[in-house]
């Protein structure tokens, strides 16, 4: 079953086309891995996804609903999690506490929130954590955090904005273990550069550029694409 | 966290007992000053539910202090309510009041907020003054001895006034300490730290905004109508620019964000301005200094400075 999709989704910032006529298709139960080189618009494409950018033409529909209208928490109240790019955190409360805002929306009652809380923490590794105040975190437990929050809403997808960047390579190859355990119990749709992460956990990957999709296949597949190695791989 | 919630309840109870002790020890004069104070600093508990809890700056609180006030002073006046009704006429003048602002302001952020609430409370003091057929205006009316006893209750008895005012801020000192500790309140401290990433968490973020507008003005509507009431007297002043500034004075001062920064910050900036005043004609010089060496030196205000020294667990 598709869970979401996009057609013609578009955007223009002043003339410029950020992201251009996407037709876009993810079955539930997917990883998928969305790569393409910087400013191929790759955040704007997911930020129309979740409602945080208005698009300028298209549709996007989740779960079988036109959710094209709908403002970003009533997206996000569906059965989206979001993290973002840049670490965004609530950095002046406890990681306990920011974890709390994320269960809480999905469950009622004080012990079923702290039990939710715990079970998040845990699964990322923070269990340890759980007092500190989020902005003393180091940037990788951070990054952790975020992902934690986006477990703790129990979501159907799961957007995750270039996890990995920043990371350590030990930081990264326990990153790469944790998708893989979550994509038991959610769809992912993963922006990242690190083509490592992308070919050891992606089912598929779709390569953007210039605000197209210009390839999409399995991991094996892409790499072995010449015009995505022109556009990207041989870039990087 | 833990053995906060016992220790923050042993503060602030014990806060709550002190200012009933000092009932039956004060000096008249003192004791007066005291009863103005606290409900006063009601009026900063509802400021700092928009300011500290939620991070929205609004210079137009005012007009909320005044809705309350006039709410309840003209259903006296024009409409012959009792003092129980006509401080209910006030709490609800607030209520509509306040939302009213909020659908409107909190289509704007930052800057444009201040200024919108500004205006707002603008027109709310130029309209007073224009229809001082029925407001009196600057003048103001004086409630009658009569009209003040409620329940039975004499209320311009100081006795009877102090208590009042203190029920009254026990009353907002408490709903406070319980809003903060709910998952309410935990949502609006979350719009303040990161409204972004609270909305992407699916908060309907407008929604606590205006919850957090309507529940400030409506406390603060609360403590101007107790105002009025108690003291005796209704006024446009009470509408003027001033009466916004000082709330934000009281929250920076005494530490926005915390429970018991709105009465500490309350006290301090009367008895400064009270006692310098015997001093020097040019009292809100000396103010304004101590604002500033407040604002360099403890810029979370003065239980902002408690929490980040000795007591973490401030709620």
């Amino acid at each position: 079953m598709t869970l979401l999709s996009t057609r013609g989704l578009t955007k223009r910032f002043d003339g410029l086309h950020a992201v251009e006529d996407v037709d876009f298709d993810l079955p539930e139960g997917q990883v998928r891995a969305l790569i393409g080189p910087n400013g191929a618009g790759k955040t704007t494409f997911v930020g129309m996804l979740c409602g945080r950018i208005t698009p300028s033409a298209g549709t996007v529909a989740f779960a079988g609903r036109d959710i094209s209208h709908l403002p970003a928490h009533r997206r996000i109240g569906l059965g989206m999690a979001y993290t973002f790019q840049i670490t965004s955190v609530f950095a002046r409360l406890s990681v306990a506490e920011n974890v709390a805002l994320a269960a809480r929306r999905k469950v009622r009652g004080a012990l079923g929130v702290r039990r939710m809380v715990a079970r998040s923490l845990a699964r990322v590794g923070l269990e340890g954590q759980s007092g500190q105040i989020a902005g003393t975190l180091s940037y990788g437990h951070q990054r952790l955090l975020e992902i934690a929050m986006g477990l703790a809403q129990r979501p159907r997808l799961l957007i995750l904005d270039e996890p990995t960047q920043g990371l350590s390579e030990a930081e990264i190859t326990g990153f790469k273990a944790l998708l893989r355990d979550l994509s038991a119990s959610a769809t992912i749709l993963l922006i990242e550069h690190n083509m490592s992460v992308v070919m050891e956990t992606a089912d598929r990957v779709t390569v953007l550029d210039f605000g197209r999709i210009l390839a999409e296949g399995s991991p094996a597949e892409i790499h072995a694409d010449r015009a995505v190695q022109a556009a990207y791989l041989g870039t990087a | 966290m833990s053995g906060g919630g016992a220790r923050s309840l042993a503060l602030h109870g014990g806060v709550l007992a002190l200012l009933l002790a000092l009932h039956f020890v004060l000096p008249a004069y003192h004791h007066g000053n005291l009863a103005r104070i606290m409900v006063l600093a009601s009026y900063a508990i509802g400021y700092n539910i928009l300011f500290g809890y939620t991070g929205l700056l609004s210079l137009g609180h005012a007009l909320f202090f005044a809705a309350g006030m006039y709410g309840m002073g003209l259903a006296m006046r024009h409409a012959g309510l009792g003092p129980g009704p006509a401080l209910a006429a006030g709490l609800a003048a607030g209520l509509a009041v306040s939302a009213a602002m909020g659908l409107l302001a909190l289509r704007t952020a930052g800057v444009a907020f201040m200024i919108v609430t500004l205006m707002f409370a603008q027109a709310g003091y130029l309209a007073l003054l224009y229809f001082g057929a029925w407001t009196r205006g600057d003048e103001g009316f004086v409630i009658q001895q009569a009209e003040r006893i409620l329940w039975g209750i004499d209320l311009s008895d100081p006795g009877n006034r102090y208590l009042a005012a203190l029920a009254l801020f026990a009353l907002c000192l408490l709903a406070t300490l319980w809003l903060v500790e709910r998952p309410f309140g935990k949502v609006l401290v979350a719009i303040r730290e990161n409204e972004e990433r609270a909305r992407m968490l699916g908060y309907n973020v407008f929604a606590y905004k205006l919850g957090a507008v309507i529940l400030s003005g409506t406390v603060s509507a609360a403590a101007g109508a107790a105002y009025g009431l108690l003291f005796g007297y209704v006024g446009a002043t009470f509408a003027s620019v001033q009466y916004s500034i000082f709330p934000l004075l009281w929250v920076l001062l005494g530490g926005a964000g915390t429970v018991l920064g709105p009465l500490i910050g309350t006290l301090f900036m009367f008895y400064l301005i009270d006692l310098s005043s015997g001093v020097t004609s040019a009292y809100m010089l000396v103010a304004g200094v101590v604002l500033v060496l407040v604002t360099l030196f403890a810029p979370q205000g003065l239980a902002g400075l408690l929490r980040a020294r000795l007591w973490r667990w401030l709620p």
